[in-house]
């Protein structure tokens, strides 16, 4: 039986965090999705400090996960919140359609 | 279980000031509706003002609060206030503006009261989550602010892309916070700098570094993480774009200074080509994107990203002397950038806002003060002497070409700097031209707020004026670098 080790945990969470990435730029259908792929950088992030801290024994990791939570659940209310009021000016939240300004 | 002692209150006495005052505010708008919208604008103004009081006679000695989470210092106490500053004047611009566009809205003062904490948590943070918290809070309030106009569709889609944007920065910054924290063991900037050391460092700390450099760099808009700049810039509120150019950005920079310079300040070989690479690019991107610009809110935005690219080039210098030359830049560009957005606020035709360049045309014959004081804030950023622009260039350049003794790629990112100077020069110097050779469009309003007319006034001659007394800037800056660069 292999073990599993901190190298697995880093693996999991890198494979997540590309994920992330991916869908916030491959994604051109809806806004929500977006926003999904954000909190999946995040619990990716969550992973990486929590292994880190259980396999050091120190406990910071922990504490700075319970706030990246936290935050995590301001920033998608104020994301849904933006994207509410979006929505009732234009009437879609599809990603093509956020083209008003072009840089 | 040891009991854990209260900590000292007493530095982060600003902060808490702003937190407490900020949530009455809120209260009172609440109870009282957007009528009372004006006083809760001059009293937050005086909230600020007493925050930046009590900053100013705090004192420069180092002072660490928080279990080293919190310190304040000489560096601290310098952004703080150019950051109150800013904010200060975005409330005055926008307290006149948002009445006028039928937008009196109690939260713009709270918001950017807020926004205002959150930045000076994170220039006083000394801890990855202290430095996260206060990223965060800073972030959250801006994005609603990008939204402010919330019935126009401009607005609306201006705040959904920052918040998208900035909510992807936000996750690269904290994957880079992660890998440091797994490889040094430690949160705490002291801590990490005595972990990471001079040494070749770890595969992941290399890692960390790059993700936390890019996330701090769509903070501050550099190439190539600026995309977002223009379209924010274009679609928000007018007086939301004057308060994005300056509070976020000096606080972002000076964010930016401390994390490079102390926690990873002994491994300045690892991240200096970064910082040289995204200062190029700033600086060469400003130039040029700028130059088919129509409307003057995208041209700030590119002018902006073009100003943060030369600012970066005293932080890759990596001495006291850089440091030193990017706090006086970001000072300058302060009131330069405070001063174009005030007029960009009085160009009105017929009780519209209009932001066209053309718009400008003649402006020498309908409105000569303004079209001087235009010409004055135009003639700095492209940093024409005496003007204080000028200076900005001078003191981050010098210390570049001081530091390339060691690190010579660094004479190269002086040249490609003066030269994409000139270049930006073009694009300001036509604005000067529209508005004095060309034949006088369609004039604007006369009605001008008094604060809007004192921050033209204030912000020309400082900007005019600065060689003659820059002593109190150039030292203030020097004791700011002289705590961030110990030794």
């Amino acid at each position: 039986m292999a073990t599993i080790g901190l190298g697995h945990y880093l693996t999991v969470s890198a494979i997540l965090f590309t994920l992330g990435i991916f869908g916030v730029f491959l994604n051109r259908k809806n806004v929500i999705v977006i926003l999904m792929s954000v909190e999946l950088m995040l619990l990716a992030v969550n992973i990486n400090l929590v292994a880190f801290s259980s396999f050091q024994g120190d406990l910071v990791g922990q504490v700075f996960t319970l706030f990246v939570l936290t935050v995590a659940a301001a920033e998608a209310a104020i994301g849904l919140a933006i994207l509410v009021v979006y929505f009732r000016n234009r009437g879609s939240i599809a990603v093509e359609d956020i083209n008003l300004m072009k840089g | 279980m040891t009991p854990v002692p209260f900590p000292d209150l007493l530095p982060a006495l600003p902060e808490i000031l702003l937190a407490v005052g900020g949530m009455a505010l809120l209260m009172f708008g609440v109870f009282t509706g957007d009528r009372s919208s004006r006083p809760i604008a001059w009293l937050a103004v005086l909230l600020m003002l007493v925050a930046g009081a009590l900053v100013a006679f705090g004192g420069g000695a180092e002072r660490v609060t928080f279990f080293g989470a919190f310190v304040s210092d000489a560096f601290s106490s310098f952004a703080k206030m150019l950051i109150l500053l800013g904010s200060i004047i975005a409330v005055l611009l926008g307290a006149d503006q948002n009445e006028r566009d039928g937008q009196a809205r109690f939260e713009y003062p709270v918001l950017i009261v807020f926004a205002t904490l959150g930045m000076m948590m994170m220039v006083s943070a000394s801890d990855l989550i202290a430095l996260y918290l206060g990223l965060e809070l800073q972030s959250l309030a801006l994005y609603v602010l990008a939204a402010f106009r919330r019935e126009t569709v401009r607005s609306t889609e201006a705040g959904l892309k920052y918040f998208v944007l900035g909510a992807l920065s936000s996750c690269m910054l904290l994957y880079g916070a992660s890998l440091l924290y797994g490889f040094a063991g430690t949160t705490d900037f002291a801590g990490l700098a005595t972990t990471l050391g001079t040494g070749e460092p770890a595969i992941g700390v290399v890692f960390g570094i790059v993700f936390l450099a890019a996330g701090l760099a769509f903070k501050v808009s550099a190439v190539p993480f600026h995309m977002w700049t223009p379209d924010v810039y274009e679609g928000a509120p007018t007086p939301v774009t004057a308060f994005f150019a300056i509070a976020p950005k000096v606080a972002a920079v000076a964010l930016l200074l401390r994390v490079m310079m102390e926690p990873l300040g002994g491994l300045v070989d690892q991240w200096r080509q970064i910082i040289i690479f995204i200062s190029i690019g700033s600086m060469v991107l400003g130039a040029f994107a700028a130059i088919n610009q129509t409307n003057i809110k995208r041209l700030m935005a590119y002018s902006s990203i073009g100003h943060v690219g030369y600012a970066m080039v005293g932080l890759a210098a990596g001495t006291a002397a850089g440091v030193r030359g990017v706090l006086i830049y970001m000072a300058i560009y302060l009131f330069m950038t405070a001063g174009t957005f005030a007029i960009i606020l009085c160009m009105r035709q017929k009780d519209r806002m209009v932001e066209g360049i053309a718009d400008l045309a003649g402006l020498s014959r309908t409105r000569p003060m303004l079209a001087l004081a235009l010409a004055i804030f135009m003639f700095s950023m492209a940093g024409i002497p005496p003007l204080s622009g000028f200076f900005g260039k001078l003191y981050v350049f010098l210390a570049a070409i001081e530091a390339a003794r060691d690190y010579p790629a660094l004479y190269t990112l002086a040249i490609v700097g003066v030269l994409s100077s000139v270049v930006g020069a073009f694009y300001y110097l036509r604005i000067v031209k529209i508005m004095y050779f060309d034949e006088p469009a369609e004039g604007f309003d006369r009605s001008v707020a008094g604060e809007v007319k004192a921050i033209i006034g204030v912000s020309a001659v400082v900007t005019m004026f600065f060689f003659l007394f820059p002593a109190p800037l150039l030292s203030a800056a020097a004791t700011a670098a002289a705590a961030l660069v110990k030794g």
